[in-house]
């Protein structure tokens, strides 16, 4: 469920239902920017910089145009990358290969409660490399259907119904 | 419209990752306030999506909303000033120049510690310094005396008697050093015991026939004098000398039985 009254009562200026919101979505959140970055410390610098962008931008947020966490995905996302342009970073991470999400998966060992750990890690295990590049361009990268295809030379309904099954592998795995 | 197949087009799990352009996302918003199987749908895919990425998160960033808390704008208008890099140069300053006055009172803590210590000392100098000089002032009168006492030895026109130990003291014995120029004696008494408490000394000039016992004085604080030798007036045409032991003050007479030495004063002398 989204917490619409928790999003209104931010949009009014109310710390505590942004502490909540905070609580609700900043796991998600600083995985995804972690996903992009791949370095804990810039990826902290990071996440506090959306959730302040999502406090002052707050009124811009509407339900018409999409979900809360969708508009949060977008300003982490867009941070990130940002960060990955910025000089102190790229000579950081000079031989940055081509990382993803899975990486950071298959070399974590532990997890917080609230993720579903030996889901995740059998989601993993079981889901195939299509898959893995699709969500990662996706989800985690914020690339559009059209730059999906294009990335991947994947005709644009196919990339629709492609990422459509490895979610529904994602879903099941941790339903069960 | 076909609400199974619209689930099944994948084009909400796009809507959910933000792939879709605006105006299709917003075409989804309004499917989704109209239908709560898609409503539904979308909320299972952004739960599995969220349980995705957080574990892709390298912990729990819980802890750090109180950093993030501390630089909003709150709806007071207060503005939470955050660090320019200008301020946070300052800040480096400032804690340099705190740091600075820090080591800069240390410094001054230190030298003044150090002044006490040294006014300490110069202290005990001092008072070290005082006990020589009045030591040396000592030995200054001791060798002073000793050494008058060397001129009355051995002047010419002094005339050393010796007194022998009588009855009550057999081996009590003084030198009477005696200037009959200068009318003065000189009494030795390093052979006499210490008196006894509440007694004293007392030098008598004799003459002999008959014989008439003149006071000369006392040898008071006798104990306390190291040399015991002592300056007495002498103006007495002197045969002997006596030496009693009397009650404090003195007597007008000699106790005779109380006599401690006795001796005659060489006439060809």
């Amino acid at each position: 469920m989204q917490p619409d009254e928790l999003i209104l009562r931010l949009q009014q200026k109310d710390e505590k239902a942004f502490e909540r919101l905070y609580s609700l979505y900043s796991e998600s959140i600083f995985g995804v920017i972690n996903s992009v970055l791949h370095d804990t410390e810039a990826s902290e610098e990071v996440l506090q910089d959306v959730f302040i962008k999502v406090w002052d931008n707050c009124e811009s947020y509407s339900s018409k145009k999409g979900r809360f966490f969708t508009w949060l995905l977008n300003i982490a996302r867009n941070a990130a990358i940002d960060k990955t342009r910025s000089k102190a970073f790229k000579n950081q991470k000079k031989n940055l290969t081509q990382e993803y999400f899975v990486d950071i998966l298959e070399n974590k060992s532990s997890f917080t409660s609230k993720v579903d750990a030996i889901g995740i890690k059998k989601y993993i295990k079981t889901l195939g490399e299509e898959c893995k590049k699709v969500i990662d361009l996706l989800f985690f990268k914020g690339y559009t259907q059209k730059e999906t295809s294009e990335e991947l030379n994947m005709p644009l309904g196919t990339v629709k119904t492609r990422n459509r099954l490895c979610i529904n592998k994602l879903r099941e795995i941790l339903v069960n | 419209m076909d609400i199974q197949e619209y689930i099944d087009s994948g084009i909400l799990e796009l809507y959910v990752y933000g792939a879709l352009t605006p105006q299709e996302s917003e075409e989804v918003s309004q499917v989704l306030a109209k239908y709560p199987e898609v409503q539904h749908e979308v909320e299972e895919i952004e739960a599995a999506l969220q349980n995705l990425a957080a574990a892709t998160a390298p912990y729990n960033p819980e802890a750090l909303i109180a950093r993030i808390k501390s630089k909003l704008r709150t709806a007071e208008g207060v503005i939470q000033l955050q660090p320019t890099a200008s301020q946070k140069r300052t800040r480096i300053v400032s804690f340099i120049s705190i740091a600075a006055s820090v080591i800069f009172l240390i410094g001054i803590f230190i030298l003044l510690n150090r002044t006490n210590n040294l006014r300490d000392e110069l202290r005990v100098v001092e008072i070290k310094n005082t006990q020589l000089e009045s030591k040396l002032n000592f030995s200054e009168d001791a060798l002073k005396e000793t050494k008058d006492i060397l001129a009355v030895i051995r002047d010419p026109q002094v005339t050393k008697i010796p007194l022998a130990g009588q009855k009550a003291a057999p081996k009590a014995y003084v030198n009477v050093f005696w200037n009959k120029a200068e009318n003065k004696a000189y009494i030795d008494a390093l052979g006499l015991p210490d008196p006894p408490k509440g007694f004293v000394y007392q030098v008598w000039s004799l003459k002999l026939d008959p014989l008439t016992p003149t006071s000369m004085g006392l040898l008071e604080n006798f104990s306390e004098d190291q040399n015991k030798i002592f300056e007495l007036a002498n103006p007495n045409d002197s045969q002997a000398f006596g030496i009693t032991l009397e009650p404090a003050g003195g007597s007008k007479t000699p106790t005779m039985d109380q006599l401690y030495t006795l001796g005659v004063v060489q006439t060809n002398a």
